[in-house]
């Protein structure tokens, strides 16, 4: 079973930006009690995508520089981006059908 | 569709202190629970940093700790947990009980409530806009984004100290707004707070409006005594104006008081309806602690087992 793959600041551009194909990042912390909720239901996505959609997770904890340059200012936030561009944003708990939802809205 | 061991003779609904103890006791009496814990799995305690004040932990402890600690321990007598958010029940027939979950639907002997409450927002338009670009309700969560910034805390009570006192580890200022000219919180926690060198207070305001476009750049503020209004430059808004009883999956189907809460017959857990037994901060608005919520849950849970005509030997 695959699962949302960790990515640091320094990989940001080759992992999100130039990717191929449309990408999923978690923004989380291990101090961060929904985002522990969360997690679990992103790793699940990205077994469920594997193929169509890659799936990250990004801990702000050790990468503050991508959470300050998209102004990331609560966490878990999820974000879709498409060709390089943040095409949806997802603050909050969730749960998988209105993550999923949110996935496909974003990449219709 | 239902699932084949149906029914069910306990289900719970909820997983904070309430419904992990409730878990915990039917599991022991052999009822093999199946616990819906919701997608805010561990209730507030998940959200909270240190709790100091739950009994037998000299030291304090984590609320998740504390919480995932509780989990494993129902698991560990054969609680069955599932990470879902129940869309339905039907209480009408009597028991057994249907509670859907998705295009699933599971049948229970027994249910108890313990879904707790959920911070409370001022339900002004510009702060639902800027959730998560400034306004928050879990200092927890999110003060780590605001080193060096300033913040505006709203609210009063114990949760607002806790927020407030815990913010000063990133925020160089954080004012206090509170519509009174007393807080509610306990003495240690206003102790504590007027300590703080980073803590102000603005008495008699109310937050009438947040202001920014991409985040949040201030809020206006309403004298509560003159009306006279004023901004006020923040990096961000803190809310902690108190809770309400997450009851509206039972609305129609229990019976609840004017604010929200269920109405159980004291001092059981019994609801309006037989065979439904509810516990914790969903009945409770007066304690409203960890350990009264774990009370409540033991009691649901002995409720529930007399209903069922057990008198576990066990507990």
């Amino acid at each position: 079973m695959s699962s949302a793959k960790p990515v640091t600041d320094q990989e940001w551009d080759a992992e999100v930006i130039a990717s191929d194909t449309p990408v999923l990042v978690d923004f989380w912390a291990e101090w961060c009690g929904p985002c522990r909720m969360v997690g679990p239901v992103v790793d699940e996505i990205a077994d469920e995508k594997a193929g169509t959609l890659k799936v990250l997770k990004l801990n702000v904890d050790d990468n503050p520089e991508v959470a300050r340059k998209y102004r990331v200012m609560s966490i878990p936030t999820l974000m879709v981006f498409s060709g390089g561009d943040e095409r949806k944003r997802i603050v909050g708990a969730q749960g998988k059908a209105q993550l999923l939802a949110a996935v496909e809205d974003a990449l219709a | 569709m239902p699932e084949p061991s149906d029914p069910r003779e306990v289900v719970v609904i909820g997983s904070g202190p309430a419904g992990l103890t409730a878990a915990l006791y039917t599991a022991r009496a052999d009822l093999h629970p199946l616990v819906f814990e919701g997608l805010e799995a561990g209730g507030q305690l998940m959200l909270t940093t240190e709790v100091e004040n739950f009994p037998g932990f000299p030291q304090g402890r984590m609320g998740p700790e504390l919480m995932n600690d509780l989990r494993k321990q129902a698991e560990r007598f054969g609680a069955e947990i599932v990470t879902a958010d129940v869309d339905r029940v039907d209480f009408r027939s009597g028991s057994p009980f249907t509670v859907t979950v998705g295009d699933r639907d599971y049948r229970a002997r027994t249910v108890i409530v313990a879904t707790g409450a959920t911070a409370r927002w001022l339900r002004l338009p510009n702060e639902q806009r800027l959730i998560g670009r400034g306004v928050s309700s879990c200092a927890t969560c999110d003060g780590f984004f605001f080193r060096d910034k300033e913040l505006v805390v709203v609210g009063g009570g114990d949760s607002a100290m806790e927020e407030a006192t815990f913010l000063t580890k990133f925020a160089t200022k954080v004012t206090v707004v509170h519509r009174r000219d007393e807080l509610r919180a306990t003495k240690i926690m206003q102790d504590r707070a007027f300590a703080n060198e980073r803590i102000s207070f603005t008495w008699n305001a109310q937050v009438v409006d947040v202001l920014g476009d991409e985040a949040v750049t201030g809020v206006v503020l309403a004298d509560t005594v003159t009306g006279d209004r004023r901004e006020l430059r923040t990096d961000g808004v803190f809310l902690a104006i108190g809770h309400d009883p997450t009851t509206a999956l039972f609305r129609g189907s229990l019976e609840l008081d004017d604010a929200g809460y269920i109405v159980v017959r004291e001092p059981t857990t019994a609801t309006s309806v037989d065979g439904v037994f509810a516990a914790g901060d969903v009945v409770d608005h007066v304690y409203r602690q960890a350990i009264t919520a774990a009370g409540m849950g033991c009691k649901a849970a002995i409720d529930a087992e007399r209903w069922l005509g057990i008198d576990a030997h066990n507990w």
